[in-house]
């Protein structure tokens, strides 16, 4: 458990929040997901699209969130600080999230931190530890955004890195030769393949 | 070695396309109405008989927990709930099942929620598992289409919405009175039971929730007969399971199998062995995080399934198996999972809140032997104190891992706290 604030000291000042048309609409249809009156089911999902409107998630987007779903603010403020993927501080354009949890540990994970950190510039990249990403038969994995980057070692990673550097949107997944969560080399079921 | 003819995941790999023409000519949706037409009774009695035991981790017999749910609706509705929060370390299935077969999932939510009597379900996929999810919704879209799901579902006279609802990152949410909590859009902060949820879960409606895995091998079971489902694996741990094979081995994968599969067949025959062959195995954690390691030695002979493992003192849980050759620093690796419980505690019960971060930072100076040989015994006192003590089963999941350290690894977590006490001695 962290000590977690939904209104750290050290963020610019952002004045207002308002959800595009667009997106105010993808918040309603979120909302009617849920019976009538049960609109706070939807909260981690509209915080989530304020997020990847604003990169980030600064108070005035929690305020209106709240207003949205017609919680009391501070309801919405600890759903921001008690759930990890909320960013309550501005990022760089991509976010590495590295699995360092012990079956990525067990497979290298200490490189790929250590390289991860070296290339966070807080522009292009920022970095952050992250616990179980739960694809462990594919580990060590870096979440870049929303993709998984699997069966990464030094040189895959940094090969990786440069793509996003260039602008580009490396293919996810596995970074070595291998159908997603089977093993190297062919599956040993389901022997067809076709 | 399990026939391919009787796997139930022939998608796992995603060799081929997850949408429905395809997931169709694997069999998904094959006679649903008629499986329907049964009625609620006999779906559930065929469950039972099937002997499927909850594949999240617990083992509860799925059957029976479904046999819990009012018989019929009153005044509040019925709802199925789908625990896609997969993220007990070392566990990568239910990820496979969504993003390569997710109409064996939509099929077995709306087979399950009319045993049930739900007229909706929730599905609550991990925030991490974005790409699964939209896979997931896309899948649901096409159920959709296709009259599969909504007013009269499949021709069956049931009306049934489902529903993908995405998390934010707690392992917490994983234990199914927190993902109710953070269902509702609140913290995921455990529930104290009773009342149990199937009498008071969702906004205080009855209410089931079942892992991925369990809900999507249903469909499979009452097609081909329970029988053929309890004639696998060993009585009272039947059926196939999917399994993770991470850590050290040559070819780490998922793989599904027959319950009660000797561990060291498992890993030879589908993960490529252990790196540096058999003899270069430390230990392995056999299903997920949470549950006890076992040293090499166990290994040898035992079998993977729940009563197997409960024998040797560990436990299948999500038959999540993972390997550490003899290059592992073992201590640390436990110490690692001390960190994970920490950081994920809810902070609602003190001997979890305080026992987590208390635990870790002990561990991390037993990785460095900067401790007391009495302390050893100490921190083994502490996890009895976290264990059994918390409203949810985080605490035992905290405190196992290092009760299993010391279980089997104590000489080597004397052997580092002398060699630095020597070693100061002599500066």
């Amino acid at each position: 458990m962290a000590m977690v604030t939904a209104d750290p000291k050290d963020v610019p000042q952002v004045a207002s929040f308002a959800f595009t048309a667009e997106n105010e609409a993808s918040a309603r249809a979120l909302m009617a997901k849920y019976p009538a009156g049960r609109q706070a089911s939807a909260v981690i999902a509209v915080l989530d699209l304020a997020q990847r409107q604003q990169g980030w998630l600064p108070r005035v987007a929690m305020d209106e969130v709240a207003r949205l779903l017609d919680m009391a603010p501070i309801r919405v403020y600890e759903i921001a600080t008690f759930y990890t993927m909320f960013q309550l501080k501005p990022k760089g354009r991509h976010l590495l999230q590295v699995c360092t949890t012990t079956p990525c540990w067990l497979r290298g994970s200490d490189d790929i931190m250590k390289a991860c950190r070296a290339a966070a510039d807080g522009t292009v990249f920022s970095v952050q530890e992250v616990e179980c990403l739960g694809a462990c038969v594919n580990a060590p994995v870096v979440q870049i955004d929303d993709d998984f980057y699997e069966d990464l070692d030094a040189a895959s990673l940094g090969r990786v890195l440069d793509a996003f550097r260039r602008g580009e949107r490396p293919k996810a997944g596995p970074q070595i030769d291998r159908q997603t969560s089977a093993p190297a080399g062919g599956p040993t079921t389901l022997a067809t393949g076709d | 070695m399990l026939a391919d003819r009787d796997r139930i995941f022939t998608n796992l790999y995603g060799f081929h396309d997850w949408r429905l023409d395809a997931a169709r000519k694997r069999g998904a949706w094959d006679g649903t109405k008629e499986l329907i037409a049964r009625g609620p009774d006999a779906i559930i009695d065929e469950m039972k008989k099937s002997g499927l035991r909850g594949r999240g981790g617990a083992g509860f017999p799925t059957g029976l927990k479904w046999s819990f749910m009012p018989k019929e609706v009153k005044d509040r509705p019925h709802y199925l709930i789908v625990n896609a929060d997969e993220s007990e370390p070392g566990t990568c299935k239910d990820r496979d099942i969504m993003r390569h077969d997710p109409h064996l999932l939509i099929e077995g939510c709306l087979v399950a929620g009319f045993a049930m009597r739900a007229n909706a379900g929730y599905i609550y996929v991990r925030g991490e598992f974005y790409n699964e999810a939209v896979t997931l919704e896309a899948a649901i879209r096409e159920a959709y289409d296709a009259g599969l799901l909504g007013k009269n579902a499949c021709g069956s006279g049931w009306d049934f919405d489902l529903y993908v609802h995405r998390g934010a990152g707690a392992y917490i949410c994983g234990e199914e009175t927190a993902l109710i909590e953070s269902l509702e859009g609140k913290k995921g902060m455990p529930r104290l039971k009773p009342p149990f949820p199937a009498g008071s879960g969702l906004y205080g409606c009855p209410s089931t929730v079942n892992n991925v895995e369990s809900i999507a091998v249903a469909p499979t079971i009452l097609r081909r007969g329970a029988a053929w489902f309890s004639g696998l694996g060993r009585q009272n741990n039947t059926g196939t399971k999917l399994f993770c094979i991470s850590g050290h081995v040559n070819k780490p994968c998922n793989v599904e199998e027959e319950m009660g599969i000797p561990l060291r067949t498992l890993i030879e025959r589908h993960a490529g062995g252990v790196r540096g062959g058999w003899d270069n195995l430390l230990a392995v954690i056999p299903g997920g995080a949470s549950v006890p390691l076992l040293p090499k030695s166990i290994c040898d002979t035992v079998l993977m399934d729940f009563d197997s493992l409960r024998d040797v003192k560990s436990g299948l849980g999500t038959a999540a198996v993972i390997v550490m050759d003899k290059s592992t620093d073992i201590v640390k690796a436990i110490a690692r999972l001390s960190y994970f419980y920490k950081h994920e505690s809810c902070g609602q019960c003190t001997p979890c809140r305080e026992g987590t971060g208390w635990m870790w930072r002990v561990m991390e100076r037993m990785v460095k032997g900067e401790a007391r040989l009495d302390e050893i015994d100490a921190l083994e006192d502490v996890t009895r104190q976290v264990e059994g003590h918390t409203i949810c089963a985080l605490g035992d999941a905290a405190a196992w891992p290092i009760q299993g350290l010391i279980r089997h690894f104590r000489p080597e977590m004397e052997r580092r706290i002398q060699a630095r006490t020597q070693r100061l001695a002599a500066e």
